[in-house]
């Protein structure tokens, strides 16, 4: 697989931007604004004008369409525009990669991965649709209340946690490492609010097994990346953060209707994690830090299972806080605090956590980390990971 | 409530009538649900609405708390199953657990179709519920 047909150092993130993360609804601009924002951040933060930018890759049905953006950018040409299918964080990984596809294809040469949040302006996910009748799948799921994303998901979750004896500490676990690391990162949205193991225990359940504190917040905001090929990112400013490799997919008949699925409880993962190692050249252990999606803490506990972390009968030993929390732990998660407590934004802020980390910027900095990766979307197929590595990591 | 292009009429009208009814191939015999235009392990497209055993076990569940449409307000919580047929290739359904909403629900257990009318509905359709049945 490595080789001409992998994007292996062929690539790399020479930029990031975002905007104040605010609670959703709170944003003081349209979506719009945010995402020209973001992309401006990202543009000199890499260096670059703006009218530098050729191409645009997003995910999860993303409003800011790609002409508009190049008209309000003033860009020269727009040569890609891409849209990875899907909706929540799963495309986030997918896009850069994507992106990425593009610019060692020579379609592009400068692409900016972003995506948009304005939430008073728009519809919430964790909300129920509004109407009345349904049809085709959504009638099979929406009479029974099975509606909102953690009631579509804790049935997979339930399933692996009675399969491998896993105890809610677990979950807990991951919940307890991202506000930790909120606590350091000034931008995050719960900076300021810790979260105690006792206020975990008794916060209230949304969906069994899912407590308020395993599911992420909805937020407004922007974030943008911006890619160029390894060669143009050894001239510019900062640091680059290389594509080591990027996968995405589901397994077999994943999205069979009814939750017909034949491999039910999982994050998905359990074909695609294979590829990004392949691809990559690298297993597990060469991984000094991972930004796993939180959209429930269930979710990153089959990712990080059926990316080879541990086994799943490890989960409860694995799964501890001090385990979990940068410097020290053994795998430092969630380094901002991510979609629970930094930002949900879209997953998006996991790949910018994932570049400071390669620069030692992190305000959780794990020391020394050349590799991280980062893990979109857990269960909402078709799932995306990717890895990045310094320069040193090639 | 039936999808507009006719896909799962079938098992609307039978739940209507009291069978629970799913697909099933008439070249390779495989049983499939959710419904789909060909069979997913021959390809065929000769796909028959076949009566299976309203029998099952809970596969997974969750019990909701937290009410997501203004219709669930102050209706909570409740549980889902999700059950699997054995009889019927061991595809899987889902439906509310009736009783008790606090109840434990143990994974595994032996449970039985409910046929619940909402005859008021426009149009009338019935959801096929489940109840936990001695082992």
């Amino acid at each position: 697989m490595r080789g001409a047909r992998s994007i292996r150092g062929r690539v790399a993130v020479v930029g990031v931007g975002e905007t104040t993360y605010y609670k959703h609804g709170r944003a003081p601009q349209p979506e719009f604004a945010l995402a020209l924002q973001a992309i401006r951040r990202a543009c000199d933060d890499a260096g670059l004008d703006p009218r530098q930018v050729d191409g645009f890759a997003s995910y999860s049905n993303d409003r800011n369409d790609p002409s508009r953006l190049a008209a309000a950018l003033g860009l020269p040409e727009l040569r890609f525009s891409n849209m990875q299918w899907g909706g929540g964080g799963r495309g986030g990984s997918a896009a850069v990669g994507n992106a990425a596809a593009a610019v060692a294809a020579g379609y592009a040469d400068c692409v900016v991965v972003f995506r948009a949040l304005a939430q008073g302006q728009f519809q919430r996910f964790g909300a129920a649709p509004p109407g009345g009748a349904v049809s085709g799948e959504a009638a099979l799921t929406f009479p029974y209340g099975l509606i909102s994303p953690a009631q579509r998901f804790a049935m997979r979750v339930m399933r692996f946690m009675h399969d491998h004896r896993v105890r809610p500490e677990a979950q807990r676990a991951i919940a307890l490492a991202s506000y930790h690391h909120a606590q350091a990162n000034p931008r995050a949205v719960m900076y300021g609010r810790p979260l105690t193991p006792e206020a975990y225990d008794a916060s209230r359940f949304i969906v069994e097994p899912f407590r308020l504190f395993d599911c992420c917040m909805e937020n407004d905001g922007a974030a943008a990346l911006v890619l160029v090929s390894a060669e143009r990112a050894r001239d510019l400013r900062r640091p680059p953060a290389y594509l080591l490799g990027v996968a995405q997919g589901s397994e077999y008949r994943n999205a069979a209707r009814g939750h017909n699925a034949p491999t039910y409880a999982s994050a998905s993962f359990t074909t695609v994690a294979p590829h990004l190692w392949e691809t990559a050249g690298l297993g597990p252990k060469d991984v000094h830090v991972v930004q796993s999606y939180e959209n429930f803490t269930g979710g990153v506990l089959m990712s990080l299972v059926e990316h080879g972390f541990f086994a799943p009968e490890e989960a409860n030993d694995f799964l501890t806080p001090e385990n979990l929390i940068a410097p020290g732990g053994r795998l430092p998660l969630n380094t901002s605090g991510g979609n629970l407590a930094e930002c949900y934004m879209h997953g998006l802020e996991l790949q910018i956590e994932a570049v400071r980390q390669l620069r030692g910027e992190s305000t959780s900095q794990v020391p020394g980390a050349r590799v991280g990766l980062v893990i979109s979307g857990p269960m909402v197929t078709p799932v995306s990971s990717m890895l990045l590595g310094s320069g040193d990591a090639l | 409530m039936p999808e507009p292009d006719g896909l799962d009429r079938p098992y609307w009208e039978g739940a209507r009538a009291g069978l629970l009814r799913v697909q099933r191939c008439r070249g390779c015999r495989e049983f499939q649900w959710g419904p789909e235009w060909i069979c997913h392990r021959c390809l065929g497209a000769a796909l028959d609405w076949v009566e299976v055993a309203p029998r099952g076990r809970i596969y997974s569940w969750e019990r909701a708390w937290h009410p997501v449409h203004p219709a669930l307000k102050n209706h909570g919580p409740y549980i889902v199953v999700l059950v699997e047929l054995p009889e019927a290739g061991g595809v899987r359904m889902i439906g509310n657990l009736l009783g008790d909403p606090t109840q434990p629900v143990p994974i595994g257990a032996p449970v039985e179709a409910v046929f619940e009318p909402h005859d008021e509905a426009t149009p009338p359709f019935t959801l096929v519920q489940w109840r936990r049945i001695a082992p």
